[in-house]
């Protein structure tokens, strides 16, 4: 079991294969389907993101809100293939890991390899585990698109699994037999 | 003629959306525990774990077991001796949803429109479906349906001459296509017969059954073990890491049909399969 301080770096990205087991601890900034969008639409023109993409860690969530005074409740992860379109993009402006859950495409493969970056699973369906695992919360960007909102989460110990390693190897290959 | 006030129904409703996202359904965990005993592979069983601990902290801290609270699938019997007052069924349902998913800050997970996408900011409308029946009586299942697994699930028109073998690769392919993306160990339901509306319909019903109890009908409690044990063969795993547990249970739901047709729908649900029954 590794442990990884965020934001992560090239040196420990270096250091992680397909099925290890990490845990996390640091900064992520969820981002799903329409936030990806938004950023694409916003590349084109040049515009600034509301949080900072170089050397960031995303994770694909949409999280309940908290009871309060919790900001965000239960936040487990969301179907990463549909973000698939977006992510050499968001390697090529800086991103340097995603959490999600699923298969990733060819062409994000070869976008990790590219640039150096990993994809970890987290926990599917285990919404309420990894919300316990958030410390700190807030909305950091488009509040108006509710659970789909950019959130700043401080996590401690978040477990994830490598899925894609910075040199392509897929634990979905190794692991799934026909 | 048996009064139902509509309040009553909103608070009812209010009560199982409550329950069916924060307390797995006492099924599904006899399932997963099930297949803990069973599976052999690490990763596996440490996933399973997992889900097990989720569950205890979901229900201890009543937050909901999944962030994707889902959109809410009501299907009410109500006697035809019984008269709703105060409302109409469908405000009635609707309002209890809207309120359980403030009160318990669920995520608002519902657009208004599929094309323009304006999330509706109450998980309203519900999806309902009314059986009316002899008597006066009133029961209600709230499914909670998360939409990583239903976008996995697929209708086919297969010929009347198809057979028991056409029908289980069907729902082979469709578990397959299913992978990793609908959170693996899946419940899988099943419709066959009836149009092709109506399969579907069969197939998310039949999720309302216990999933580890035999299917009343013998053939297809028969059918039901079969298909199982083709999916596990599959070998996809929890977390689609690999293992012997692909399914948590399939349950079948079958209805006349045409005699130029065999409509087979899969509804796949995970193993987040969350609903809530009440009465009135």
């Amino acid at each position: 079991m590794k442990k990884i301080k965020l934001p992560i770096t090239s040196e420990d990205i270096e250091g992680l294969k397909a099925g290890d087991e990490v845990l996390l601890t640091g900064t992520l900034y969820t981002a799903r389907d329409t936030v990806h969008k938004i950023f694409l639409e916003g590349m084109k023109d040049k515009q600034i993101p509301p949080i900072r993409l170089h050397g960031a860690t995303l994770y694909y969530a949409g999280p309940t809100p908290g009871r309060p005074p919790r900001t965000v409740g239960s936040c487990g992860p969301t179907t990463s293939g549909r973000m698939d379109k977006f992510t050499p993009a968001m390697l090529d402006a800086g991103v340097k890991a995603m959490i999600g859950k699923g298969r990733r495409s060819e062409a994000v493969k070869g976008a990790i390899k590219k640039h150096k970056a990993v994809y970890f699973l987290a926990p599917a369906g285990c919404g309420a585990l990894l919300g316990s695992k958030i410390k700190r919360a807030k909305v950091v960007g488009f509040p108006e698109l509710g659970p789909e909102a950019i959130h700043e989460l401080e996590v401690e110990d978040f477990p994830v699994i490598v899925g894609i390693d910075s040199k392509g190897n897929d634990v979905y290959e190794s692991r799934v037999r026909p | 003629m048996r009064k139902i006030k509509a309040g009553a129904i909103s608070d009812l409703v209010a009560k199982l959306c409550v329950e069916a996202n924060t307390e797995l359904r006492s099924d599904i965990l006899r399932a997963i525990r099930a297949a803990l005993k069973k599976e052999t592979s690490g990763l596996a069983k440490k996933h399973l774990k997992m889900l097990i601990n989720n569950a205890d902290i979901a229900a201890k801290e009543k937050i909901p077991i999944c962030q994707d609270t889902g959109m809410a699938a009501v299907f009410v019997e109500i006697g035809q001796g019984a008269h709703i007052v105060g409302g109409t069924l469908k405000d009635a349902v609707n309002k209890g949803v809207e309120r359980g998913y403030k009160e318990e800050y669920f995520r608002k997970s519902v657009v208004h429109c599929p094309l323009r996408r304006k999330n509706t900011g109450t998980n309203t409308p519900a999806i309902l479906h009314t059986t009316i029946v002899s008597g006066d009586s009133f029961k209600i299942w709230v499914m909670v349906k998360g939409f990583g697994s239903e976008n996995k699930s697929a209708v086919k028109m297969l010929y009347p001459t198809a057979g028991e073998e056409e029908i289980i690769d069907f729902i082979l392919d469709t578990v397959k296509n299913a992978g990793a993306e609908a959170c693996p160990p899946l419940a899988i339901g099943v419709g066959i017969g009836g149009t092709f509306d109506h399969a579907a319909h069969l197939a998310k019903r039949s999720l309302l059954r216990e999933i580890d109890k035999k299917n009343p009908e013998r053939h297809l409690a028969i059918l039901e073990k079969k298909i199982m044990d083709k999916v596990n063969k599959l070998g996809i795993g929890p977390m689609g890491l690999g293992g012997k547990t692909t399914a948590l249970g399939v349950t079948i739901l079958s209805s006349a049909t045409h005699i130029a047709g065999l409509p087979v729908a899969v509804n796949i649900s995970c193993h987040a399969t969350r609903s809530a029954y009440g009465t009135l």
